[in-house]
């Protein structure tokens, strides 16, 4: 860390320092429309385990996970500075490419938005806009994303019909393999189960646990439940802070900042 | 960490302080079966004395109810964090408090026995250690309801007081056994109701444990110095 960081952000930046970092913040301020919505973040994403950000509505955390794979970049009068270092390149440069960025990070958003095509278009669809593949290696790559998701079983059989038929939870599922077929490094989950019941959560979440030995993934919960079922370490962000960022197992039995345990308490006002 | 803010829901609150209460309400009957075991040995009322034994149903009762209650919060409020804490050290607290209502009711029980023989002296000692235990069991009751980690600390600490008092004691009893063999039937029953006794104070040094583990979320790791001796063959040598 810079000592310019340390200055604006004394809170720990990674709490698992054996374990290399995937993504590493470095002083970053987000503003939109002249807001400033993010102040100073520092934090290491370790790789190939599960980092959750945790937080009050309006505290920035599902703004710091967009500006992972720059989706602010398609909005006016956003603006980020700082560093987020993927593998040590600065993704937030604007010579970093945005085909690069997209096939590294995959992304998964709170509603499942399946596209209106059948099942298997709708993994195949962005699969086809990086690589070009033979009929059959397109249906070998399809089922592999497929079945990575959990999935595989439940569509075998009707991978022509329309996703839209699909039960939320799995439409939710065929999102991930959708993200997961252009095999990304990173995953990010944007509160991916708020919609679902408690069965299909269940499953994305014993699926996150699956997939983690294979991706890194960053995961916004508003379910603190859930954040210390599924991630290695947990994120608390309040105002656009990082107030603390430690092991899970920590941050839920023995928190060290008062905000933080007010929050997971149930005692914010 | 008790971050002195109160819960969202407040029946959470509630809920909690109502746990802490029970604790309180538990630790107090304890105290007061052991003050009245003591009573009613130095009365020799058989008739008490099996009040006693029989009031300690009112403590596991209690115990019951808390065991229920933190299931309760467990399963429906999901407790993180300092709350987390504050119930697992409930059931632990409620635990070693029944522990202590045993002891209390053993004491009891044995002085019916002993009523039944001729007074010996040695019986008056058991009333100072009573006492040590008893003011160590309320001061850790005090400093469980205040979550006052110093004043737990302070009992952990000086339990050692009642340990010494206990070998003495020990030592005593030994004494009066070798001067005349009439003396080995009641003092074989205060020697059990003085370890009685002496564990009782083990309890309140894993109460203390269990506030500092509580407030601080770090477990009691400091060194302790245990001065019951009487498991020392040095002990037994002695008038030899």
């Amino acid at each position: 860390m810079t000592d310019s960081a340390l200055a604006t952000n004394p809170v720990p930046v990674a709490p698992a320092a054996t374990v290399a970092p995937k993504i590493t913040v470095r002083d970053l301020h987000f503003y939109y429309n002249g807001f400033h919505a993010l102040k100073g973040i520092n934090m290491d994403i370790p790789e190939k385990q599960v980092t959750a950000i945790i937080g009050p509505s309006g505290c920035g955390k599902s703004t710091l996970l967009r500006i992972f794979n720059r989706i602010y970049a398609i909005y006016p009068k956003l603006e980020a500075k700082g560093e987020i270092l993927l593998d040590g390149d600065n993704i937030l440069d604007p010579r970093y490419s945005m085909n690069r960025l997209r096939s590294k990070v995959g992304m998964v958003f709170q509603k499942p938005v399946p596209f209106p095509m059948t099942i298997f278009e709708n993994v195949a669809y962005g699969i086809r806009h990086h690589e070009k593949l033979s009929r059959k290696d397109m249906e070998g790559r399809v089922e592999q994303a497929l079945r990575n998701a959990a999935l595989w079983d439940e569509v075998k059989d009707k991978l022509k019909q329309n996703a839209l038929g699909l039960s939320g939870g799995q439409q939710q599922r065929l999102c991930i393999a959708r993200a997961i077929a252009l095999k990304p490094e990173v995953l990010l989950l944007d509160e991916p189960t708020s919609a679902l019941d408690p069965i299909a959560t269940g499953r994305i979440e014993q699926l996150v646990e699956e997939l983690k030995s294979q991706f890194t993934i960053v995961i916004v919960t508003h379910n603190m439940q859930q954040a210390a079922r599924v991630s290695d370490q947990t994120a608390f962000m309040y105002l656009g802070e990082l107030i603390e960022y430690d092991r899970t197992e920590k941050i839920f039995t023995k928190p060290g900042k008062k905000q933080t345990e007010d929050y997971i308490t149930g005692r914010f006002g | 960490m008790n971050t002195g803010t109160d819960h969202i829901i407040k029946s959470y609150d509630s809920e909690l302080a109502r746990l802490t209460g029970e604790i309180v309400r538990m630790g107090e009957l304890s105290v007061t079966q052991l003050e009245a075991a003591i009573d009613v040995l130095e009365r020799r009322d058989e008739r008490a004395a099996q009040r006693v034994v029989g009031n300690d149903e009112a403590i596991d009762q209690l115990e019951q109810e808390i065991g229920h209650d933190v299931v309760r919060l467990l399963a429906l409020r999901a407790p993180m964090a300092g709350d987390l804490r504050n119930v697992y050290a409930a059931l632990r607290i409620a635990s070693d408090i029944e522990r202590i209502g045993d002891y209390a009711a053993n004491v009891a029980k044995r002085s019916i026995p002993l009523s039944m023989v001729a007074p010996v002296a040695p019986v008056h000692g058991l009333n100072h250690l009573a006492r040590l235990a008893a003011e160590e069991v309320r001061e850790v009751l005090a400093a469980y309801s205040d979550r006052d980690v110093e004043r737990a600390y302070q009992v952990w600490k000086n339990d050692v007081v009642l340990d010494e008092a206990y070998t003495g004691y020990f030592r005593q009893l030994l004494t009066y056994m070798m001067e005349d063999p009439r003396n080995i039937t009641p003092c074989t029953h205060l020697l059990f109701m003085a370890k009685n006794i002496e564990r009782i104070g083990d309890h309140a040094t894993n109460i203390a444990e269990n506030i500092w583990f509580q407030v601080t979320g770090e477990p009691l790791d400091k060194q302790r110095s245990k001065r019951d001796l009487t498991s020392n063959p040095e002990i037994t040598k002695l008038g030899e």
